[in-house]
């Protein structure tokens, strides 16, 4: 399982905050962190990421 | 800046956005004392946002500053995929369009001067709970050490990212289906044809179930964005392309500043509030889903927040029971349109090329305008069922 964001792309927008089920997202002003103890892979937050920027593997 | 902060609050608001400063300014007004929270070290910055205001919204806003209006906007201009356009004269309901950083700072500072206390670079990073009841916060005021503040009422105002709520024990998840991606480029040295009005692009390869516009903020200044639903391709991707197919426009242009943000289109909650505490804005999903305004909305909604907790304070009672008259004049006021809207969306996403051609050929600007405030769904609905394929996509509508 791997979550994985490419920092340089990500515009610190929020919007795969506002979807991710596990609450496992948190927007800073230095990007997004992500807790992987609560992520579940699941890949919604990568789905609605508008430069598609987080790439989640099962 | 601890020293700026007490021990306890009537109201603590997380968010500074037009719906998290609208609250605080009002409840300080009534002689509350309030505390507004912002994460980002600038507040207003930088936006998510196309920065279109209608004058119905400029009504509610009262007195906005010179400098944060910078263009009029009398109309809009609507293409269909065909290429064929129609003309929206606003008349009496034109609008601005903004410079949100400045208008964000403007309601801020009018919270302040009403005698809340505002603090930037101030993350609300939990909700204090006991016995079920929502009895403050956990903060790091000003990039400091995290605290506790009490207080009798938490709003939570913290847009589309809304975990305050998801903390509280409000679920605000919003379904992906309901969440449009948006991405957006202010540019310059466009060459636009009438930057007096919005220009809109609509068709499924353009943006799928959304839109392209471009909302002038100069002569040749614009916001170029495009709000899509989920789909194969990125919406950078999209808007891209539509700007490369479009030289006669941006053969000449620059990037001055790049966003992007999720946008709710749908998704309303009937409950909206806790025991101590409610949700306003797009952290409440209150965004008007066919064009994803916001603004309105959370203006709107933070009014009858405010009138609600002010209530509530006065009478000592905040509980669950006694903060609900929020659901019910919010859904009274402004849900039971935006529901319909949300009907409207989920009926022209169904639409093909064709048919929105078709749309565009039947409906009148009256009929478009009325339609994006929840009315005039039998005038859609009628054109629809001329087309035997479509009359079970018009039932939708009811
Ligand atoms: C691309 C795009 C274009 C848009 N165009 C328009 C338009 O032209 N017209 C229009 O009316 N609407 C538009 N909208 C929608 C509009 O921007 C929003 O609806 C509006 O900003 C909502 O206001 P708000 O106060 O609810 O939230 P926001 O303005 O998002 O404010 C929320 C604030 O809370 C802060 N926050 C978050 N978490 C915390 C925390 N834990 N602690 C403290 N602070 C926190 C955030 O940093 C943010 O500043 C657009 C949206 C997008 C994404
Ligand atoms: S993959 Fe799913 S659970 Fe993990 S961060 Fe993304 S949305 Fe949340
Ligand atoms: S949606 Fe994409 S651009 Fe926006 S904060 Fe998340 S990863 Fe970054």
């Amino acid at each position: 399982m791997a979550w994985e964001i490419d920092r340089e792309k990500c515009l610190r927008c929020g919007a795969c905050v506002s979807v991710c089920p596990e609450l496992a997202l948190n927007l800073k002003e230095e990007g997004v962190l992500h807790d992987a103890d609560r992520c579940t892979s699941c890949g919604i937050c990568g789905r609605v990421c508008p430069v598609r920027s987080i790439t989640v593997v099962k | 800046m601890r020293a700026f902060v007490k021990d306890s609050y009537d109201v603590v608001v997380a968010g500074a956005g037009p719906g998290g400063s609208r609250t605080a300014m009002k409840l300080a007004e009534l002689g509350h004392s309030v505390l507004l929270l912002e994460k980002r070290q600038e507040i207003g910055a930088p936006k998510r946002c196309a920065e279109g205001l209608t004058l119905t919204a400029v009504d509610i806003m009262g007195d906005i500053p010179q400098n944060c209006k910078m263009r009029e906007i009398v109309g809009a201009k609507v293409y269909s995929p065909d290429g064929n356009s129609v003309l929206v004269h606003y008349g009496k309901h034109g609008g601005y369009c903004l410079e949100r950083k400045q208008f964000d700072k403007w309601l801020a500072c009018e919270a302040s001067r009403a005698g809340a206390t505002v603090l930037a670079n101030s993350e609300v990073t939990d909700v204090i709970k006991e016995g079920g009841r929502v009895k403050g916060v956990k903060a790091r005021i000003c990039g400091e050490d995290e605290i506790e503040i009490m207080s009798s009422v938490v709003v939570a105002a913290d847009g589309i990212e809304s975990t305050i709520s998801r903390k509280a024990g409000l679920d605000t998840t919003n379904s992906l289906v309901n969440v449009d991606s948006g991405f957006q480029y202010e540019m310059s040295n466009l060459h636009m044809e009438d930057p007096d009005k919005i220009i809109l692009y609509f068709g499924n390869d353009i943006a799928p179930r959304g839109y392209v516009w471009i909302f002038p903020k100069g002569k040749d200044v614009a916001n170029v964005g495009i709000g899509t639903a989920l789909s194969e391709k990125s919406a950078k991707h999209y808007l891209d392309r539509f700007i490369e197919s479009h030289p006669e426009i941006f053969k000449d242009a620059g990037i001055v500043e790049v966003n992007s943000g999720g946008i709710p289109v749908g998704g309303f909650l009937r409950d909206m509030v806790l025991d101590g505490f409610l949700a306003v804005g797009d952290a409440a999903h209150q965004v008007n889903p066919i064009h994803g305004g916001g603004l309105k909305e959370a203006s709107v909604a933070a009014e009858i927040a405010a009138k609600v907790i002010h209530r509530a304070l006065m009478e000592g009672d905040v509980s669950h029971d006694s903060l609900s008259e929020y659901n019910d004049l919010w859904w009274k006021e402004r849900g039971e349109r935006l529901k319909k809207v949300e009907k409207l969306r989920q009926v022209t996403e169904k639409l093909s090329d064709k048919d929105l051609n078709m749309l565009a050929k039947s409906l009148t600007s009256d009929v478009l305008i009325g339609l994006t405030r929840g009315s005039k769904m039998g005038t859609l609905a009628k054109v629809l069922m001329k087309n035997p394929r479509l009359i079970g996509i018009a039932r939708h509508l009811f």
